[in-house]
């Protein structure tokens, strides 16, 4: 085993597809932040609007706003939260108890006034802030460091330190469509749906895309990570936006999806973790998270309802899973695993990870023969349907098909949320069936699993005997968790 | 590109059988209908004698062979056949369709396939993956995505009459069952909705074993009281199977469970009635399907009548009321 992972790696180095980084999407994105801001705000405005038709719903649903921003304040407040958080917020309630003394009549602008606030808010609060300059400085800093202490912990001869016999590529394998990947990626726009174990996938992801000679992504990183000074500068530098699970509130859902809508019109490669959160108990992800995921669908409708004929700038999903042999945060996701497993309905929303335990991390990470696998699926249409090199829509039978019929009724490109959740939910299966096709079990994890299943037995063979009463409870238990987690006890296994 | 909205285009009807022709009838009222048969002679023949077995046809209805012209001509389609033939069907208009085209079947019955060598009579368990409902055939075989499915008490004879009824259209979509609903109703056709099309589906051809079994009562001379049991029991039997099929509850409650249940289970019209009426009057399953112009949906490409019932025990599920089969030994 030891033998076949020291064998060098065959990873090949790919060329960038776009030579200058002021080329790419995200680039031209961040140069126009301003602007780009100001359109997610008023779009999402409309939007808003078209939710919530009268001004009373609007007005609920701001108070409602207010309220649970209140509350997260009091409650749950992070490092990374602004300074004026609740200055803000305490002066939208205010107006909007003032608001119920005022003559209907007058309210309209006043509404329309603190809306715009709220979105703008918001809206520059998701807003990524990708600079050149820190993007090369990052990439280096990453590549140089990971070689060091790559080479300082594998090779065993003096001056290890600074000898290059190992480089990343060797650490982490990339396998499956790498050329496709390419290929869609010049002839329209990506998004990248990878599984998600663990707090470090974001900055893997970054590399690996880098790695594959790809423009950088944007992704949508959950704004806890942003509490880690140095993990905020990588994911400022990567293109990252920011997704603050708290908030779900109207106004924020809706300006979150038309930021990522939008960007994917404008042609910017996107990075969605469709599962939305890590996954606690180990499984591959079942239930996807629909909302970012529509956002796709959404951006390809508008692209071609804006141009009625003619080529299209393509959306392309590409499926991709990340395998670790062990998983960083493994025992905290385990306890919260257990927490919702055992019907406790507080979930607290707490990351106890600081630099020191990052670089514990690294450590091991470097240390042990433990190889990462990156497999990247092949690319789909918004449909689900695969595609093939050019980037034409193919049908199980092989024929090129033109996605853009699938918005089309009555003769021409309509705008139909039902229909379009219903995509969105055919999509999220589709992604899931090729996550189980692509994905790689490790040796790791078939020993987690086996033991798993061997702890298992024993234990229920134990409280067979000791207690009638609850062995029907315990059952239960056990058959929802056959499949079950591969990473929870990984820990013990590498300590 | 289509340019011309669907208001002006034509609605084709696969499958001239009695319901198709019925159906194309009713959808004539509002549109230019194309019926497709599968031969050049029957549509010549239905052109010349301008009625198709023994239903007069609108005058708006056309009979078309060729189904490259009606997946082209229309952007709605009803595939009406028999579930035996159903996926070869789909298979030679397959080619033909786009993701633009919208598909409302009105076919009864389960697609199963079997693996090499085995056929219904020995095949020891059936698994959700080797028999599928109608519309995920269409799913199976081509790139619609947009697929309905029309159920309900729709006894062809009657509709053809004019007499008041209703159908439900069921589908994830709501602008499909919008545009069924927008074609086929009128003052005598109430159309309902529904958008759980899987459980529709399951409803519609777990009731025929039922009316197989409500057949058989009769032909026993059995009276109301053992119907009633029947009818009841029945209906339970079928929500437990058609929510492990992953049906839902409200489906076996609407016209296309309950509705369609008690229609076939109390008409002599109704072809899987009277199969199991007169197989218990004694006659050989043969001989019935010999001399039945009708023949029982289920049972014509079956050499076998329990084909129903081998697929639903074979479910081995372990049904509360005892299983259909025991009704039918009885």
């Amino acid at each position: 085993m030891e033998l076949l992972e020291e064998k060098k790696n065959k990873n090949r180095k790919y060329e960038p597809i776009l030579e200058g980084i002021p080329d790419w999407p995200v680039y031209q994105l961040s140069k126009n932040r301003k602007e780009f801001i100001e359109l997610v705000t008023q779009q999402s405005i409309i939007r808003i609007k078209a939710l919530r038709p009268t001004r009373k719903q609007l007005i609920d649903d701001l108070e409602a706003t207010a309220y649970r921003e209140q509350n997260r304040i009091k409650r749950n407040r992070w490092r990374v939260d602004p300074k004026d958080d609740s200055r803000f917020w305490s002066y939208v309630k205010n107006e909007l108890v003032e608001l119920s003394s005022k003559d209907p009549e007058t309210t309209g602008p006043i509404v329309d006034a603190l809306l715009e606030k709220i979105v703008n808010r918001y809206a520059n609060e998701i807003a990524g802030n990708f600079k050149p300059n820190s993007y090369r400085f990052t990439r280096e800093v990453v590549k140089f460091w990971f070689q060091r202490l790559l080479n300082g912990a594998r090779v065993k001869k003096f001056g290890a330190f600074f000898r290059n016999q190992y480089t990343l590529r060797d650490k982490i394998q990339v396998v499956g469509k790498v050329r496709m990947l390419r290929d869609l990626a010049k002839k329209g726009t990506v998004i990248m749906v990878p599984t998600h174990f663990s707090n470090l996938d974001s900055i893997l992801i970054g590399w690996v895309i880098h790695a594959v000679g790809l423009p950088a992504f944007i992704y949508g990183a959950g704004l806890n990570l942003f509490n880690i000074k140095i993990f905020a500068y990588f994911m400022n530098s990567l293109g990252a936006y920011k997704v603050d699970r708290r908030k779900k509130n109207l106004p924020y859902l809706e300006t979150l999806k038309m930021y990522s809508s939008l960007a994917i019109q404008k042609g910017a490669h996107s990075l969605f973790f469709p599962g939305g959160t890590r996954s606690r108990s180990g499984l591959i992800e079942k239930q996807l998270k629909l909302g970012l995921l529509s956002t796709a669908i959404e951006a390809q409708r508008n692209l071609y309802q804006q141009t009625p004929e003619g080529e299209v700038r393509k959306i392309f999903v590409v499926p991709v899973t990340l395998n670790y042999n062990f998983v960083l945060e493994a025992p905290d996701l385990i306890e919260d695993y257990l927490q919702v497993k055992g019907q406790d309905k507080y979930f607290p929303e707490q990351d106890k990870y600081g630099s020191m335990e990052l670089l514990r991390f690294m450590f091991k990470f470097f240390t042990k023969g433990s190889n990462i696998s990156v497999s990247i699926g092949p690319g789909l249409d918004v449909m689900g349907n695969y595609v093939d090199e050019a980037g034409n829509s193919l049908d199980p039978q092989g024929r090129i098909i033109d996605t853009r019929g699938y918005f089309i009724s009555n003769g021409s490109i309509t705008d139909d949320k039902q229909r379009e959740d219903e995509y969105t939910r055919m999509l999220s299966q589709r992604i899931v069936s090729e996550y189980h096709r692509i994905n790689r079990v490790f040796a790791s994890h078939l020993a987690a699993f086996v033991a798993f299943e061997m702890w298992q037995k024993n234990i229920l063979n134990w409280i067979c005997s000791t207690c009638y009463a609850c062995r029907k409870k315990t059952w239960n238990w056990t058959i929802t968790n056959t499949a079950r987690p591969l990473n929870g006890f990984e820990k013990g296994f590498t300590n | 590109m289509i340019l011309s909205s669907t208001s002006e285009k034509p609605v084709g009807v696969i499958g001239a059988g009695n319901f198709g022709t019925v159906i194309a009838n009713i959808l004539a009222h509002s549109r230019k209908v194309l019926l497709y048969t599968r031969d050049e002679q029957t549509a010549v023949r239905i052109k010349s004698e301008n009625q198709n077995k023994g239903y007069p046809l609108h005058a708006n209805v056309e009979p078309v062979h060729d189904l490259q012209q009606i997946a082209t001509q229309c952007d709605v389609l009803f595939p009406i056949v028999p579930s035996a033939h159903f996926r070869a069907m789909m298979r030679q208009l397959s080619p033909y369709l786009q993701p633009y085209h919208i598909l409302i079947h009105g076919t009864k019955g389960f697609d199963i396939t079997l693996p090499e060598g085995q056929s219904l009579e020995n095949v020891t368990k059936l698994t959700r993956q080797q028999v599928k409902t109608m519309s995920e055939v269409i799913q199976e075989e081509s790139v619609v995505v947009r697929v309905g499915c029309l159920a309900g008490p729709n006894l062809a004879k009657e509709l053809a009459q004019r007499q008041p009824g209703a159908t439900v259209v069921a589908s994830h979509f709501n602008e499909v069952i919008q545009l069924g609903k927008r074609l086929l109703r009128n003052d005598r056709f109430q159309v309902y909705e529904n958008n759980d099309i899987v459980g529709v589906e399951i409803a519609g051809v777990l009731k025929n074993i039922i009316a197989i079994a409500s057949g058989a009562l009769s032909g026993l001379g059995y009276g109301e009281n053992a119907k009633g049991l029947l009818i009841s029991r029945g209906a339970v039997e079928m929500v437990y199977l058609g929510r492990a099929l992953g049906g839902d509850l409200k489906a076996f409650l609407g016209v296309a469970g309950i509705g369609d249940l008690v229609t076939t289970c109390n008409s002599p019209m109704s072809r899987n009635f009277t199969v199991g009426y007169r197989l218990a009057k004694g006659e050989k399953l043969p001989d019935i399907l010999a001399d039945m112009t009708e023949v029982a949906e289920r049972c014509k490409h079956s050499a076998h009548c329990q084909k129903n019932v081998l697929i639903i025990t074979k479910f081995a599920l372990l049904l509360p009321t005892g299983c259909t089969k025991c009704f039918l030994k009885e």
